[in-house]
């Protein structure tokens, strides 16, 4: 009843063609977007910008990365956080070495740099497939964070390894406050996650659908294998870099090669896995859960046991925390399988009927 | 655990409206905001520096609070990851608007990331022996405070402590450490240390986390140096140690920095630790008059922090109890400028931080003699002390094998404010002029 | 060529070392397809289970015997909430979940024992071989000797259990095909929760072994990565393929760490040590780009 596409008759090329064909889906998504952008920075307070918002979008963006690479062309990655991390050293340097270089651009050459790193370990997949292929990503992320200690030019020749980011600043405008980053980060993300809804239901998309499927079917089928390969792992990298670049100069400021550890790589991969591998929504609904879900554990236990009267000691809560959170992950997986963002996509068949049985 | 320091903080709220005579007073609290680490690799480190931390607030709250004011506090789980130690600062910075003591982090990268943010809100950041360390010039960093003493500076006391043994010149000094920002700021100080003194300096890293380290003490081997300094954290320390056990390396010439200095590190390595020294800011054992008064005191009265009683008179505990010492002399100096039983806010108690006066007299007072060295700070110098005694496991216990050792300040310091020279011009900071300072 | 010797050996007993951990990753990956991130966390468990048990006041041949109890029930329950009902999912799912798993175990563990890290003495001293450093001037550790003929005596052991006992043989089945196995009537539920328990086994000696080279603390769940390029070059379903993978990603580590870095220094300024943390890892890329299956993995045929 709500969500019937029933009735809603093209009449140009173009109109079939819009990303977003369904009446409801196009009025759902700009009122996303203007909550996002209107209501959101209205009400929000720096708390929410600082420590939930800016970092949930950025890490939406780099599951979104992730999610190109693993879930449309089916290539296993496990180095996403060392693709951030090119992305936010290369930032830092374009800043630095080029004079006068606008902070967009250098946010661009950033994602490039980070794509071309991505293509040159993205080469062996051509050969090696699946759980295998996981190796070509590790020995990305460990040597590219071993690179950016080794070698000091790349951090300016800190002592320590540890760059601190210029304050952002676009056509004469100081991007200072909370809210101000916000809204920056806001407005890429939701640009990148426009164009990333578009490529993959293009040519370029479906055939990265097509390889992950059955790459050696695809191969029949006339898909250039290498070229389609490289471009996915091109385009997740271009996406991670940009987001390591926003993760350095729009949320922590400061950023040591350590910090963008194996861990990291493996919070993004929970992040699609949780949120809906192959799903643009998913990433978002995954980097909400994972980002959101510790910090809902750390707030409501210590409240939780306050009113159950019990007596924890200091490294108990976050012990249970810990546990807990493990524990959702296997029960949201044991209750869905395929992610959050299939649970939407059960939804809206239902809504398809509601509140009519047939 | 903040509902317990919520439930101090009623009761204080309910002794203030059952005595009408003492009204504003005790009503005033002072609140300090405490990311800590209790789970994951560091864990038990955590565990036994913040137990000490909430054990002596609890202490200056039973025995009257900070001159009045009591302490409350909150915490928050970083897991020594620096994402979630922004989150956990962002979230409870609105409690610190009107009161904020110090805050310690125990993490470089997370202390790091704060530099900035702490800065631009006003509250006091403090790195005990860790973190950004040419924070020690105040004119560049007013709102950070590597209190007590950096790496740079303990790195020099421990060569000058190996001077002391021996003549350095033409000896062969190995540096292993741990390959990060925290393991590479000492290689300046210990370069500079090896052209003055004329012994010969060879560096090896270990990579994170440093649970495989044959390769590397192959190389030490072979290298036949007369002495190690050691900068590891976590599972490397026991690592080095057994190693070097492995390797036939004497461990009576191995010399660690604080951070490889617990109980926490040599106990796992059972007998291979016998010998091993190690540089410490703190003492530990419990015969210091202060940590047996917690004892009695706070674990008399069934408040204690940590649930393993025999963490108390660690190194770890011992130093989360000097931590919080600081940080309580800190509002207690505040409160001498700005007003005696106020709560003091984060401006003004980074100006307590700033014009500490913890001399010997002090410590005394406060119980505390031999805990800690006296520290006194400006803002021309954040450190304050720069002074760290060595210390050697029996196998048992730590036994102190020297007294108070001050690193090469004259070598030293000039580093801090060439980097901290280098901070200013890239982040476009104006230093502050350190003489119209009071 | 004394000094070369020594780091060769050094490296090769290291690799032993990271085999007993690969081990634990083939033995579910063989029979279930799961690829269990949570092995490193069970090393983890079984070793705080020992040192837990002791501290209570088992001698150690009971902690042991309990610590095994514990990582049997540990498989069971796994088996019987968890994968049980995932049974048919994309295998990232199961890799994912066992993820989770990983996080329930790292808090539960010490929630149960405490986090303090332990020490844990197996009698054995870890000190160079007198005899052996009087003669050829090559330091060999006792210890990492004695783990070595450990580790050999469980492949040994799991080799013969394989390929001669019934449930061995089982397994081997439900390795090749679930469904055809099912359809021949092997109970594929106690099967699993067999290989979780031998699993569990590995684990704890895994766990004993290097708890009591490093010492019993969180960071045992680390040897895991140390596992994966042994992993990755061995083949995810050879157990033979676990052991030399490990020899192999040992030996070569040991080797580049001490001859690359001052070979790269030659051309570039710097310190380039610390190369074990990304080697292997290249090692074995390059490996697989020759053998895309691994040593010793099962060659897979695509068919359209």
């Amino acid at each position: 009843m709500f969500y019937r596409e029933t009735g809603q008759f093209k009449t140009s090329y173009g109109a079939d063609q819009q990303i977003f064909p369904i009446r409801q889906d196009r009025i759902g998504v700009g009122l996303v977007l203007a909550v996002a952008f209107l209501v959101v920075p209205a009400l929000a307070g720096e708390y929410w910008f600082n420590a939930i918002l800016t970092p949930f979008l950025i890490f939406a963006l780099a599951a979104l990365g992730l999610n190109i690479l693993t879930g449309y062309a089916g290539q296993l990655s496990l180095g996403s956080a060392a693709f951030m991390a090119v992305g936010a050293y290369a930032a830092y340097n374009f800043q630095l070495r080029v004079e006068g270089i606008p902070i967009l651009v250098s946010f661009i050459c950033a994602g490039l740099t980070a794509a071309g790193v991505g293509i040159l370990f993205g080469l062996p997949s051509l050969r090696i497939k699946g759980f295998y292929l996981a190796v070509a990503t590790l020995a990305a992320q460990f040597f590219i964070v071993w690179c950016l200690t080794k070698f000091p030019w790349l951090s300016n020749n800190s002592s320590s390894g540890v760059i601190s980011t210029p304050t952002v600043k676009i056509l004469g405008y100081v991007f200072d406050g909370a809210r101000d980053k916000y809204l920056l980060v806001l407005a890429i993300v939701s640009v990148m996650a426009l164009m990333a809804k578009n490529m993959v239901r293009s040519k370029t998309g479906r055939s990265w659908m097509a390889v992950r499927d059955m790459d050696v079917a695809a191969e029949v089928i006339g898909i250039p294998l290498l070229r389609t390969k490289l471009l996915a792992f091109a385009v997740s990298s271009f996406y991670c870099g940009v987001a390591g670049a926003l993760y350095a100069f729009c949320y922590l400021g400061s950023v040591e090669p350590d910090g963008f550890s194996l861990d990291l790589s493996f919070h993004i991969l929970f992040m699609i896995i949780i949120g809906g591998v192959g799903s643009i929504l998913g990433s978002f609904l995954g980097a909400a859960f994972i980002l959101l879900l510790p910090i809902l554990l750390d707030v409501l236990l210590p409240e939780l046991s306050s009113l159950l009267h019990l007596q924890l000691q200091g490294s108990t809560v976050s012990h249970i925390q810990t546990m807990v959170f493990g524990a959702l992950i296997m029960f949201f997986l044991v209750v869905e399988p395929h992610g959050l963002a299939r649970l939407w996509q059960i939804a809206k068949e239902k809504l398809r009927l509601w509140p009519f049985p047939h | 655990m903040f509902n317990r320091s919520r439930k101090i903080a009623l009761m204080a709220a309910l002794v203030a409206g059952a005595f009408a005579s003492v009204p504003a007073q005790a009503a005033e609290e002072e609140f300090f905001m405490i990311p800590s680490y209790r789970v994951g690799p560091y864990g038990a480190n955590g565990n036994a520096f913040y137990g000490g931390f909430v054990d002596y607030l609890n202490y200056v709250n039973m025995k009257g609070g900070i001159n009045g004011v009591t302490a409350t506090w909150e915490e928050c789980e970083t897991e020594y990851n620096n994402a979630k130690g922004i989150e956990c600062y962002e979230r409870m910075k609105s409690k610190a608007r009107t009161s904020a003591g110090p805050i310690h982090t125990m993490s470089t990268g997370i202390s790091y990331a704060l530099i900035d943010k702490t800065a631009a809100d006003h509250l006091p950041l403090a790195m005990m022996g860790y973190g950004r360390t040419d924070a020690v010039d105040g004119s560049v960093f007013p709102y950070a405070f590597p209190l007590v003493t950096t790496y740079q500076m303990q790195a020099s006391a421990i060569v000058k402590f190996i001077a002391g043994k021996e003549a350095l010149k033409g000896k062969k000094i190995v540096f292993l450490y741990h390959d990060s920002a925290y393991g590479k700021e000492p290689i300046v100080a210990l370069k500079a240390e090896a052209s003055l003194n004329k012994f010969t300096l060879v560096e090896i890293p270990v990579a994170h986390p440093g649970n495989e380290q044959g390769a590397q003490w192959q190389r030490i081997r072979q290298e036949k140096p007369d002495w190690v300094i050691f900068w590891g954290w976590g599972v490397m320390n026991q690592t080095a140690l057994k190693t070097a056990q492995k390797m036939g390396f004497p461990r009576d010439h191995m010399i660690g920095s604080w951070w490889a200095g617990s109980e926490e590190d040599v106990i796992p390595a059972g007998d291979a630790a016998k010998g091993y020294m190690s540089a410490t800011w703190n003492v530990s054992g419990k015969n210091v008059p202060l940590i047996a008064d917690i004892e009695k005191t706070v674990y008399g009265a069934g408040k204690g922090n940590v649930q393993d009683k025999g963490k108390l008179g660690t190194i770890l505990y011992n130093r989360g109890v000097s931590a919080a010492v600081l940080s309580v002399e800190a509002v207690r100096r505040a409160q001498e400028k700005y007003g005696k039983g106020k709560a003091m806010n984060g401006e003004q108690v980074r100006w307590g931080l700033e014009n500490l006066k913890l001399d010997d007299a002090r410590i005394k007072a406060l119980g505390a003699t031999g805990l800690l060295p006296a520290v006194m700070t400006s803002c021309a110098n954040h450190e304050g002390s720069g002074k760290v005694k060595i210390q050697q496991w029996d196998g048992s216990k730590w036994v102190l094998v020297s007294d108070w050792i001050e690193g090469n300040k004259a070598l030293i310091h000039p580093l801090f404010q060439a980097s901290a020279a280098q901070y200013a011009k890239e982040k476009g900071i104006t230093p502050r002029d350190c003489s119209k300072e009071k | 060529m004394q000094f070369f010797f020594e780091v060769l050996i050094g490296g090769l007993l290291s690799g032993i070392m990271y085999s007993l951990v690969a081990l634990g990753f083939v033995l579910i990956f063989k029979a279930s397809g799961v690829f269990n991130f949570a092995q490193g966390a069970m090393v983890y468990l079984a070793a705080l289970s020992v040192v837990g048990c002791m501290e209570k006041g088992a001698p150690i041949w009971l902690a042991v015997i309990l610590a095994f109890l514990v990582m049997v029930v540990f498989g069971v329950l796994t088996e019987r909430i968890v994968l049980r009902r995932m049974v048919n999912q994309s295998p990232i799912s199961l890799f994912m979940a066992t993820i989770g798993l990983a996080f329930f175990v790292q808090g539960a563990a010490p929630l149960l024992w405490g986090n303090q890290p332990r020490g844990l003495d197996i009698g054995l001293v870890d000190e160079p071989i007198p005899y052996i450093l009087d003669t050829f001037g090559i330091v060999v550790s006792r210890f990492d000797l004695a783990a070595a003929g450990i580790a050999a005596a469980l492949v040994l052991v799991l080799a013969l259990f394989f390929q001669y006992t019934r449930v061995g043989r089982a397994l081997r089945a439900v390795a090749d095909d679930h469904q055809a196995a099912m359809s021949i009537g092997i109970p594929l539920q106690h099967i699993w929760v067999m290989v979780w328990g031998v699993a569990g086994f590995v684990a704890l000696v895994a766990g004993m072994l290097w708890g009591a080279r490093n010492g019993v603390q969180f960071a045992l769940t680390f040897a895991a990565l140390k596992a994966l390029p042994v992993l990755i070059l061995g083949g995810f379903t050879s157990v033979p393929g676990a052991i030399v993978g490990g020899l192999i990603i040992g030996a070569s580590e040991k080797l580049a760490e001490i001859y690359l870095p001052p070979l790269m220094q030659g051309v570039l300024e710097g310190n380039f040590g610390g190369i074990e943390g990304w080697f292997p890892y290249v090692l074995a890329l390059v490996f697989l780009l020759v053998r895309p299956e691994g040593l010793f993995g099962e060659k897979h045929i695509d068919r359209v």
